[in-house]
């Protein structure tokens, strides 16, 4: 059957069109909950989708991620869910809101030992967390970054003796609600120490920091789930959003942020972004790059 | 007609009421519902941790009124019988943190008596750190709920008419004797309202003792801080701490109402 020209025409303007304004056609506002350690990262996704969907407004909810997968199963209105760990991802997904099938990985982290630039206790290894009279603050138990911690401490105890674990957390003055109030406890100079995510050490509040790296061996990777929510108000919205983490605009910012996206563990790229100035590189220029590929996947 | 739209008037009125008392008091009762419906009591989860967290309310709130009556009895009363210029400012002062957001009031103690802090950084240098410890969960319930005291004993003091303490002094009564035999007899009952209301205020203080105490099972975390810090954990435990909380609330404010009428009609 032939089409006749002026109807072909009118197809090829009509799907031109219909792609053109594709973008312009996302509108409306999207509501994300994630990981209180994606606060930087997101904020700076948020400009670059909204720069491309100049007609979304997104509204992002941070907190630990135990807190928003408590608030996703007592009916809270997100239209994404993104996690610190999977077990809370998979806390979604029980209560129904969330398809396991959606759910995919789309960023790794690790975690850091930050001390005052000042360095109060005058820390300068790992195993001197467990030394009388250490101030240290770590996160709630049931938050992901305090089961990383834990896990990463248990992992110590072949190098520092059985009990180090047990030491270290003797040390510990303050449970926080999430990461952030660690990190800011740290800065303020009211802890000794902190552990948190290595991206936590970047940004503004970098010189305030000195970190203390951990030892691959021991050191855990963290993964970032993100889903949809099956009853989300806006899903056409919510897909691009996932969609967009995919891009490559959206890994660089990832990278950025101290990150490391999944491609990033393939294709073992260097990033930009540097940490705050590890004790054994205190000059500025040395500043440790960030290292995913070294990482080793554990669970 | 005119009648009847009076008899509107009043069921607007009447229904607009109940409206306002079901939402202040429906969820109240819906947490007393769920977690006498879940029989929280049977399946008390972890009891050390609800225990430890209750006896460090009680000894840091005890030692808040305690606080509070000693620091604040004089101040009210200073404030209730002397006029003085900036005695406005003062009281000004005094009041603000019953309506300061309470994380703010924990960020202003951070700076002051916190390590790097004014006062805390001169206390650090001679060893002792205030954050972490029960004395920083004392002073944060004690900027919050003194001002409770203070007020309440203020008014207490401003009822006693002052020709009473004139004749007192008349017939030799003067100071601290004055003060024990006239004064304390005619306004205790506003001085224990006072404290019961500062009570309650300091043992349901959260923002300030998170922000400025921190947070850690017998060390600093009181109730309040336990229900925030395992309610997406532990779902009963928080019900269980939340109900011991609103039952004690419920106690005081009902004393402290019963004192206040009491001293009210002896006036």
């Amino acid at each position: 059957m032939r089409i006749p020209a002026i109807l072909q025409a009118l197809l090829i303007v009509g799907f031109g069109a219909s792609i053109a304004s594709a973008q312009d056609r996302i509108a409306g506002s999207l509501t994300i909950y994630a990981a209180t350690s994606l606060t930087d990262v997101f904020e700076a996704m948020e400009a670059a989708f909204v720069e491309a969907y100049p007609a979304v407004e997104i509204l992002l909810n941070f907190a630990n991620s135990a807190t928003l997968a408590a608030q996703i199963r007592a009916g809270a209105p997100a239209d994404i869910f993104a996690s610190a760990n999977e077990l809370q991802m998979e806390n979604a997904v029980e209560s129904g809101r969330v398809d396991e099938a959606e759910v995919e990985i789309f960023a790794h982290n690790r975690l850091i030992v930050i001390v005052p630039a000042d360095n109060p206790a005058k820390l300068q290894s790992m195993d001197e967390l467990a030394d009388d009279g250490v101030l240290l603050v770590l996160a709630v138990v049931g938050t992901p970054i305090r089961a990383y911690t834990d896990a990463m401490l248990a992992s110590h105890n072949g190098d520092y003796g059985e009990d180090f674990d047990e030491r270290v957390l003797r040390n510990l003055v303050s449970e926080e609600s999430n990461v952030r109030q660690v990190v800011a406890r740290v800065a303020l100079g009211e802890a000794d120490a902190g552990v948190v995510y290595q991206s936590d050490a970047l940004g503004a509040v970098a010189d305030q920091l000195i970190t203390i790296p951990i030892d691959e061996r021991h050191n855990q990777l963290a993964s970032y789930p993100i889903a949809p929510l099956n009853d989300a108000a806006a899903p056409d919205l919510a897909e691009a959003f996932i969609r967009f983490l995919r891009s490559e605009a959206a890994q660089t910012i990832l990278a950025g942020n101290g990150f490391c996206w999944p491609a990033i563990l393939e294709n073992a790229q260097a990033t930009e972004a540097t940490l705050a100035p590890t004790l054994e590189s205190t000059d500025e220029d040395e500043a440790p790059e960030i290292d995913c590929e070294a990482a080793t996947i554990e669970n | 007609m005119k009648r009847r739209q009076l008899k509107t008037d009043k069921l607007l009125v009447f229904a607009v009421s109940a409206f306002a008392f079901l939402l202040l008091a429906a969820p109240v009762v819906l947490l007393l519902i769920s977690g006498v419906g879940s029989r929280a009591w049977e399946g008390l989860p972890d009891s050390a941790t609800i225990l430890s967290a209750a006896v460090l309310s009680f000894a840091s709130t005890l030692a808040v009124v305690c606080l509070a009556a000693i620091l604040g009895t004089p101040l009210a009363y200073v404030l209730s019988r002397y006029e003085f210029r900036g005695k406005r400012l003062i009281s000004l002062f005094i009041e603000l943190p019953i309506v300061m957001p309470p994380a703010v009031a924990g960020l202003a103690l951070l700076l002051t008596f916190g390590r790097r802090g004014v006062i805390g950084s001169l206390l650090a240098d001679a060893g002792i750190i205030i954050p972490f410890s029960i004395l920083a969960v004392i002073l944060a319930q004690f900027f919050i709920s003194a001002p409770f005291y203070i007020r309440s004993a203020q008014v207490g003091f401003s009822s006693i008419a002052a020709e009473i303490e004139d004749a007192a002094r008349v017939d030799g009564a003067y100071g601290w004797l004055m003060f024990w035999h006239i004064t304390l007899p005619i306004a205790w009952r506003a001085l224990i309202a006072g404290m019961i209301l500062s009570w309650a205020r300091a043992l349901g203080e959260f923002g300030a003792t998170m922000l400025f105490a921190g947070n850690l099972q017998g060390k600093t975390q009181t109730m309040p801080l336990l229900v925030y810090s395992v309610f997406e954990r532990d779902i009963n435990a928080a019900i269980w701490t939340g109900l011991i909380l609103i039952v004690l609330a419920l106690i005081a404010l009902s004393l402290s109402q019963w004192l206040a009428r009491a001293q009210d009609k002896m006036n």
